[in-house]
């Protein structure tokens, strides 16, 4: 294998990984643009893996999975969003309840219905999403040098939930600086009232960006187990939701830059896996446990040393009170 | 009245609200005629906000009729009153700092679901306006960027973007200088001219004298007086406020200043981001005088305090005490305390009390260590509890009951607590940061007279103050502050408030 080959190939692991955070990410920035801090992300991603993954095993459908995957993680974003909106309640305890609640219902539930300590059956056919082959691929991997393969590895061959998860980085973008919706969602993260007095629901607006939230989080969910995997299994966001939080603060709640800081905890995590089981030049074997803790470690990092100064949005986990 | 007279802009009807259990507005009329200024004063917490808020739909009224022109209407929500032709320019702006002026005028009235159409549109009536009223602005600028009168601009725009007949301006003055207020009257009599309606709301009795036709007086919820300006007066108005006579004036005899006890020599001050917020400040405050502190919010008034109370460590220059210049070491707020510099803080509720706490509690805060609270390590409850009621006592706090939560005193007993923790300990500097800010008139008199009975002890006192007119009665000797520099000094006898002003506004009365 050339070098091109295995950066090719490196490259499309870091895509095929990154997609799960990319998903949570966009997830979180929405939420939290709106004035709603999120830490249910992770909940919902795991909520959504289950529902995705047993729906699609009852049907036989990948794509019913997804749709299932979508609605249980909107449900959840609504519970969210009627504590927090509605009832005014604190954000941080509401996302934590629905951590808790995702990790321990997905278990019971899985465990009831399948008895296979958790996990759900492995999905077969078209109960997963296949990849998708892009026009001129296997040519280009033949022919054309260097961007060849990188283009039939990186950017051809994925299932169908990876490029609507990198279409959803331009659609945020797009939505957030040209439409009304944007306008008034960047505004009633920043000041409610502000949005209150122009006339303008402000309990509407963070609904709507809380259920898109929901929306990402069940395709980032769906992802792992119809995709990525062919199956549930306990705990396998593995805290993506929580590494995709820290890539939405790294990139100070803009969606370009949230792309990039995925894609770098992407990259870590498939380096991480090329690296298990091979000698280091100087360092020699490195343990497995230490490799598998580098994304973890580099959010650490990220989030302590190299941020430059991240700016929140000022409603951002506040509940809109009128005064008084 | 007669029928052929035509129908007020604004009448309100039986106005009620209640909060929790306060009556904040208790079956209030009004009558406002169109294309008059329209002014409302009352004290802090009389219900003039509350009852603008309710006209302007950001709270429902619990009873009562609003017509505009003759109509009866239902106003539930900010976006009713604003197809109903009213538009408020809040006294803390309704602004999203991080957009700019342009999305800031657009907000809530897009035109379309795209902005790209509206935009154009808007940018187009936002020039046409700002011509209209010589209201200039960028309309790409970032709000958050903007000086705080021109953010005020972008208020009124937004509102007469909208469409509004009816102006409601809720304290608009008290972030602006002189001069912008000045300008800010000139528009208001603009807009008159043309047919629109102003309800202006101040606690100012100048400026309700200078610019208004009309003025109701609001106290503890309900209308008082409604009176033509006319035929009133600024002593008329200040008793029907207060419900008692009040002096207006500050009783304050002659007195030489004795010799210098704080001094700030080049002292300059860079924040953590490298801009520099006070530069080359030259400063001697004297035994038995007042020293005021003019400018607009945000000159460099809060650092000054911060610097002498120790809570900012000058970037360059000294200060001394009594002529021995201080040390780092003695340059934060506890040593400060034991040489006799006391701080009142600008903003209580933040920097000068935790109001979470009770009252007893906040009368000893930053004293704990002080042995007559309690042996050792320990607190003695009751000592404090005997320690705050004589200070109650003493400073008039009303209700005088030390287990209260501090939070549920008014603004003036709040401040009376703070003055008498820092007043108590006899101090030899006092630096006295907005001393009246959300208090009402009768404990403005307390606190005044306090202050100046200090300079009688020879306190050496510096006072900061947005009120020019708080500034100027009290004062001995006034400086002005703009962008962090001095720009003049007069003695209080001969200021003006026109000189004042300039001085204020960055020109410096030389070169006039």
């Amino acid at each position: 294998m050339d070098w091109a080959q295995t950066l090719a190939v490196i490259l499309d692991s870091t895509i095929r990984l990154s997609v799960p955070l990319l998903c949570a990410a966009l997830a979180g920035l929405w939420s939290e643009r709106s004035g709603v801090v999120d830490i249910g992300l992770e909940g919902k991603m795991l909520m959504a893996a289950f529902a995705s993954a047993v729906i699609a095993h009852q049907s036989g459908s990948a794509w019913t999975g997804l749709g299932a995957g979508i609605l249980a993680a909107v449900a959840l974003s609504l519970v969210h969003g009627f504590a927090a909106i509605t009832w005014r309640g604190n954000q941080i305890v509401s996302g934590v309840a629905i951590n808790m609640l995702a990790a321990g219902l997905t278990i019971i539930l899985g465990n009831a219905w399948f008895g296979q300590g958790g996990r759900t059956p492995s999905l077969e056919g078209e109960a997963r999403f296949a990849d998708l082959a892009l026009p001129f691929a296997a040519w280009a991997r033949e022919t054309v040098p260097v961007l060849g393969p990188l283009y039939a590895e990186m950017v051809s061959g994925h299932a169908a939930p990876v490029y609507l998860a990198f279409a959803a980085v331009p659609a945020t973008a797009l939505v957030l600086r040209h439409t009304r919706f944007g306008l008034r969602l960047r505004a009633v993260g920043e000041n409610p009232a502000a949005v209150d007095t122009a006339g303008v629901s402000v309990a509407g607006l963070r609904y709507g960006a809380v259920i898109i939230c929901g929306v990402l989080c069940g395709l980032g969910g769906s992802y792992l187990a119809v995709s990525q995997s062919a199956g549930f299994l306990p705990h396998m966001t593995a805290g993506k939701g929580f590494i995709a939080l820290a890539a939405v603060i790294f990139a100070n709640w803009r969606p370009v830059p949230v792309l990039l800081a995925c894609l770098l905890f992407g990259l870590l995590d498939a380096v991480a896996i090329r690296l298990q089981g091979v000698s280091l030049p100087g360092i020699g074997l490195v343990p497995v446990q230490a490799i598998q803790a580098l994304p973890y470690l580099m959010t650490v990092i990220l989030l302590a040393g190299f941020i430059g100064r991240a700016t929140p949005p000022r409603a951002s986990g506040l509940p809109y009170v009128k005064e008084r | 009245m007669s029928e052929a007279a035509a129908a007020p802009a604004i009448e309100l009807i039986g106005i009620s609200k209640r909060f929790g259990p306060v009556q904040a507005n208790d079956g209030v009329s009004l009558q406002v005629a169109a294309g008059t200024v329209h002014g409302i004063v009352g004290e802090n917490g009389a219900g003039k906000s509350t009852l603008m808020s309710i006209l302007y739909g950001f709270y429902a009224a619990d009873a009562g009729t609003i017509r505009i022109a003759g109509r009866e209407v239902e106003i539930r929500s900010s976006g009713e009153a604003i197809a109903a032709g009213i538009g408020m320019v809040h006294q803390h702006f309704m602004l999203v700092e991080t957009l700019s002026v342009l999305d800031n005028i657009m907000l809530g009235v897009e035109g379309g679901a795209l902005l790209r159409g509206g935009m154009r549109r808007a940018r187009a009536e936002l020039a046409r306006l700002s011509g209209a009223y010589g209201l200039a602005i960028d309309p790409d600028a970032l709000v958050g960027e903007l000086p705080v009168g021109l953010q005020q601009r972008v208020e009124i725009l937004k509102a007469l973007y909208r469409g509004a007949d009816i102006l409601i301006l809720d304290e608009p003055t008290a972030v602006l200088t002189p001069p912008e207020a000045d300008q800010l009257f000139a528009l208001l009599r603009a807009l008159t001219a043309q047919g629109k309606t102003v309800i202006l709301i101040t606690h100012k009795l100048r400026e309700i004298m200078a610019v208004t036709d009309h003025v109701s007086v609001m106290r503890r919820g309900r209308m008082i007086a409604h009176l033509a300006t006319a035929a009133t007066s600024p002593a008329a108005l200040a008793e029907a406020m207060v419900g008692r006579r009040v002096l207006l004036r500050v009783e304050k005899p002659p007195r030489r200043p004795g010799p210098p006890v704080l001094a700030m020599q080049g002292v300059g001050l860079r924040d953590a981001r490298g801009v520099t917020r006070l530069s080359e400040i030259d400063l001697v405050l004297r035994a038995g005088e007042i020293v005021g502190v003019a400018g607009v919010a945000g000159n460099g008034q809060s650092e000054l305090l911060a610097v002498l109370a120790g809570l900012a460590q000058p970037s360059r220059g000294e200060i001394s005490l009594d002529g021995r210049v201080l040390g780092p070491a003695e340059r934060n707020p506890a040593a400060l305390r034991r040489l006799g510099v006391m701080h009142i803080p600008e903003d209580r509720q933040k920097d000068g009390l935790v109001t979470a706490f009770s009252a007893a509690e906040n009368c000893i805060l930053g004293y704990h260590d002080d042995a007559a609270f309690g042996p050792g390590p320990l607190l003695s409850p009751s000592r404090i509890r005997r320690h705050a009621r004589a200070a109650f006592a003493a400073y008039d706090v009303r209700p005088p009951d030390p287990e209260l939560k501090t939070a549920k005193f008014s603004g003036g007993n709040q401040q009376k607590i703070v003055l008498a923790r820092e007043i108590e300990r006899a101090p030899r500097v006092l630096l006295v940061g907005q001393p009246t800010r959300g208090v009402d008139i009768g404990a403005i008199e307390f606190i005044h007279r306090r202050l100046i009975a200090l300079r009688e002890a020879g306190v050496a006192i510096l006072l900061v103050s947005v009120e020019l007119d708080e500034v100027m009665a009290l004062s001995d000797r006034i400086i002005a502050l703009c962008g962090g520099r001095i720009t003049g000094e007069r003695a209080a006898a001969e200021a003006d408030e026109r000189d004042l002003g300039l001085l204020i506004a960055g020109v410096t009365g030389e070169a006039a």
